[in-house]
């Protein structure tokens, strides 16, 4: 591993993020419906935690969720450097494809923190404060959630040949990671189907971190949501490094 | 030492064999030329030295490095200017050249200076800190050359290096590699369409065709394959006695003329007019690489596109019967 080449890539996608604010902007507009809109128009929605609102409850939900469609997004993003060439100058490059997977995979980490942050800030002013220790929490939540969640989305774009997939992946695996998380709902009163998918969901374990942190309650213990998302941290890196090492130059 | 030598590489694709068993052997410090028609292999052949595709089958070595064992190794000496531009649009020059010092490890004190001096030779640096986005092709290509010596490789590939420039910006680009066979004895291998920049850059050339070597020699070897001088006949023209005169190597009939090659037109187009029988029209050229060009790969490209073209209606037919 060269963490110098790291770096570097790491330093690009920074620069890259600061220049397309529009990107962090757009990918913020969904969450913030539901936030806003879904959060406060469900009459008589109230909340399975007690003490809370049920917008409140599902602010956990969202970040995990802004954190999900950040990723992802960023992720799929590849097809388009692959589309740019400028894949191609990374790929002949002398570093590993793993160097250049955790390259990537942090600057991943990086947008979907950049989010958080705002998402904190939105939080904090208008739905529920949180103490400086919970905040702290919350971002330190965020890497490892945002690094398995990127993962996939690398994985999925190293092997897409054009971004004309992108609305399937969102329809057919974003969206449906997101539902079945229980972001929206208490996964204890759920249907029976709706636990069992959720099981194998890395979203779920994200947002009952979350709400563990910002709640104080969630439907697993914390170490069986920290066991489980490192074992998809573990599992997406392993394909996610496999399928960088099989990118080729394209014709 | 050889800077490049393979040993009968070839790489396979589901439809197409694109390189067919290609051995050689490039010393250090050549200009070594790549000329072939479209789709003849010459992309892939370089795609494989520079280890962004796997060879199908046999071996190479580049700066001493196994492509297949040690692809590292190999990257680490050798720059690549790709036929289509790869500099990142969103980035500007300066970071371009900074993100690519960086992951060819280029030791960090020398990344700044370096990044002026390259700036400076291809011209770019009053645009340094513009987006690339904002770029002209021609400036593009620059930046794109810049990259790839800036890690002072000692094996550049460029692939169509001047494809789509303008005839100012094409010379500089010549004059840049010049310079760098002459100042930092590079080894340069270049493809490309331009048969004036073969044959005044390349120390050797080969003509690739079907993903083999048809022709491997210097420009002027090449040209004496041909004949030194054409000479272009009309009129009642005595084919036979031409032919028997001892400097003429080849008499084909075009059109409407006569081509005749031969060597050494000053001393010997006197006798030859005087035995080609009622001449209305001359025209004497030196040979030019374009000549060398279509006689070696030339007929094979007009058999290749009927061939092509049949065995293509055949496989629509195929396919729709195996539908039936």
């Amino acid at each position: 591993m060269n963490f110098y080449a790291v770096y570097a890539i790491l330093l690009r996608e920074a620069k890259i993020f600061l220049r397309e604010k529009e990107r962090i902007v757009s990918i913020l507009i969904s969450p913030l419906l539901f936030l806003f809109v879904m959060g406060r128009g469900i009459t008589g929605g109230h909340s399975p935690v007690a003490g809370f609102t049920y917008q409140q409850f599902i602010f956990p939900g969202i970040m995990a969720m802004v954190i999900l469609f950040t990723s992802i997004t960023y992720g799929l993003y590849i097809v388009w450097d692959k589309r740019l060439d400028f894949l191609k100058e990374v790929l002949a490059a002398p570093i590993s494809r793993a160097t250049l997977f955790f390259g990537k995979a942090m600057g991943g980490m990086l947008g979907a923190l950049i989010e958080t942050v705002i998402l904190l800030v939105i939080g904090a002013l208008f739905i529920l404060p949180q103490t400086l220790l919970q905040v702290l929490l919350c971002l330190l939540a965020a890497f490892p959630v945002a690094y398995m969640i990127t993962n996939l989305g690398l994985t999925i774009g190293a092997r897409m040949k054009s971004m004309e997939g992108f609305g399937l992946v969102m329809s057919f695996l974003t969206w449906p990671l997101f539902f079945f998380s229980g972001a929206l709902f208490d996964l204890q009163t759920a249907a029976p189907y709706i636990k069992a998918i959720s099981l194998v969901d890395p979203v779920t374990y994200a947002v009952d971190l979350l709400r563990i942190i910002m709640l104080g309650q969630g439907y697993f213990t914390l170490w069986q949501d920290l066991g489980a998302i490192a074992a998809f941290c573990l599992a997406t890196t392993l394909i996610g490094v496999s399928a960088f090492g099989k990118l080729q130059q394209e014709k | 030492m050889a800077a490049i030598i393979t040993d009968n590489l070839v790489k396979r694709y589901a439809e197409v064999t694109a390189v067919n068993g290609v051995s050689l052997e490039i010393p250090e410090g050549e200009v070594f030329g790549l000329l072939g028609p479209n789709g003849a292999g010459k992309t892939t052949l370089i795609s494989m030295l520079a280890t962004l595709v796997r060879p199908t089958s046999g071996t190479a070595l580049v700066a001493g490095r196994d492509i297949i064992k040690e692809p590292l190794e190999v990257r680490r000496n050798i720059g690549i200017v790709f036929q289509e531009p790869s500099v990142d649009d969103l980035l500007t020059a300066r970071e371009n050249l900074q993100l690519h010092s960086m992951l060819y490890g280029v030791p960090r004190r020398e990344i700044a200076p370096r990044i002026e001096q390259f700036l400076k030779l291809v011209n770019l640096s009053d645009r340094a800190d513009s987006l690339v986005k904002t770029y002209s092709g021609g400036m593009r290509r620059r930046l794109e050359i810049a990259r790839g010596l800036i890690h002072g490789p000692k094996i550049l590939f460029l692939d169509e290096p001047t494809l789509g420039l303008d005839p100012a910006s094409r010379k500089a680009v010549w004059t840049h590699i010049r310079e760098l066979k002459e100042r930092h004895n590079t080894t340069i291998i270049l493809t490309t369409h331009y048969m004036e920049e073969a044959d005044s850059l390349a120390d050797r050339i080969a003509i690739i065709n079907q993903g083999r070597i048809i022709e491997l020699d210097t420009p002027e070897a090449l040209k004496r394959k041909v004949g030194q001088d054409l000479v272009f006949l009309k009129g009642e023209i005595d084919e036979a006695a031409l032919r028997a005169l001892p400097f003429v190597k080849t008499v084909e009939r075009e059109n409407s003329h006569y081509k005749i090659s031969i060597e050494d037109s000053g001393a010997n187009l006197h006798a030859l007019l005087n035995a080609g029988g009622k001449i209305t029209e001359v025209e004497v050229r030196r040979v030019t690489l374009d000549d060398v060009f279509l006689k070696f790969a030339g007929q094979q490209i007009s058999e290749d596109a009927d061939e092509k073209a049949e065995g293509m209606f055949e496989r629509i037919a195929q396919h729709k019967a195996v539908r039936r």
